[in-house]
């Protein structure tokens, strides 16, 4: 049940951040929408209730390291667009590599292997 | 006006891709949570900045703008290109405010849900239009995508 509800509420919180991407010109500035915290906000509020804060407070930790790779993702994205001219499907699942790599080359180095 | 808001791009997605996206922000949450739960808050914490949403938003920036100029009799490919682009770029300065929603959650968790959540959720569209804000002073002059697509 507990997945259902993240399901529903996750892909709920998404949408209105999507549509609100839509909505908005210009489009850099609506671009600012893919990087909402809308999967957060949904995790992080069913944590708190079920795990408590402390827990929270590690995710909120690990979740920053990810944004960082994030902002990593976003300039490669952006260059294979511009300098090698991949359409958007193929550089950004390409691209997933480096969020991939970026978040557990920085959790190694500022978490160790916890 | 700088931001504004353009209702007629409602009309240009199709039921389909407001399903694609709930699908895959349902996902996207739901494979946060399962990490968190077999590997610990450390390695489910970097899920909660999984670009899920953005592969997906900017391949439907993409097929629009391309639609929109093929339908005009242009070639749309490379118009469709740089807007996916720009959607991108704008996601990168948005990622920098997310971590300000990371930090504003780390720090302020001990006190609480609604100081953490609340405070997190206001910081980060203010820090993301102040980013945005400012990259448009640092860009006067500069190069990169063109902002007059709408």
């Amino acid at each position: 049940m507990d997945y259902v509800i993240r399901f529903l509420a996750g892909g709920a919180v998404v949408s209105i951040f999507a549509v609100l991407g839509d909505l908005l010109r210009p489009k850099s500035f609506a671009g600012l929408f893919g990087a909402a915290p809308s999967v957060a906000l949904v995790t992080l509020a069913l944590a708190f209730s079920k795990q408590g804060p402390a827990y929270v407070a590690t995710e909120g930790r690990s979740m920053l390291l990810g944004s960082l790779a994030l902002t990593l993702y976003s300039i490669v994205v952006c260059q294979l667009l511009i300098r090698l001219r991949a359409s958007a499907l193929a550089a950004s699942v390409c691209a997933m590599m480096v969020w991939f790599a970026g978040a557990l080359s920085f959790k190694l180095l500022f978490l160790g292997l916890a | 006006m700088i931001v504004r808001i353009k209702w007629s791009a409602l009309q240009q997605t199709h039921g389909y891709e407001y399903l694609v996206r709930f699908a895959l922000g349902g996902l996207a949450t739901l494979l946060a949570g399962v990490i968190a739960d077999r590997f610990g808050p450390e390695t489910g914490g970097l899920l909660l900045a999984f670009p899920a949403i953005l592969c997906a938003s900017a391949t439907l920036v993409e097929k629009h703008e391309r639609d929109r100029k093929t339908r005009q009799g242009l070639k749309g490919a490379e118009r469709g290109r740089r807007a996916a682009a720009l959607d991108a770029t704008g996601a990168g300065w948005g990622s920098l405010a997310l971590a300000t929603f990371a930090i504003a959650i780390w720090r302020l968790a001990p006190y609480g849900i609604l100081p953490a959540l609340g405070f997190a959720s206001m910081l980060w569209p203010l820090v993301a239009a102040g980013l945005f804000f400012f990259r448009r002073k640092l860009r006067r002059g500069g190069r990169g995508p063109r902002e007059s697509l709408t």
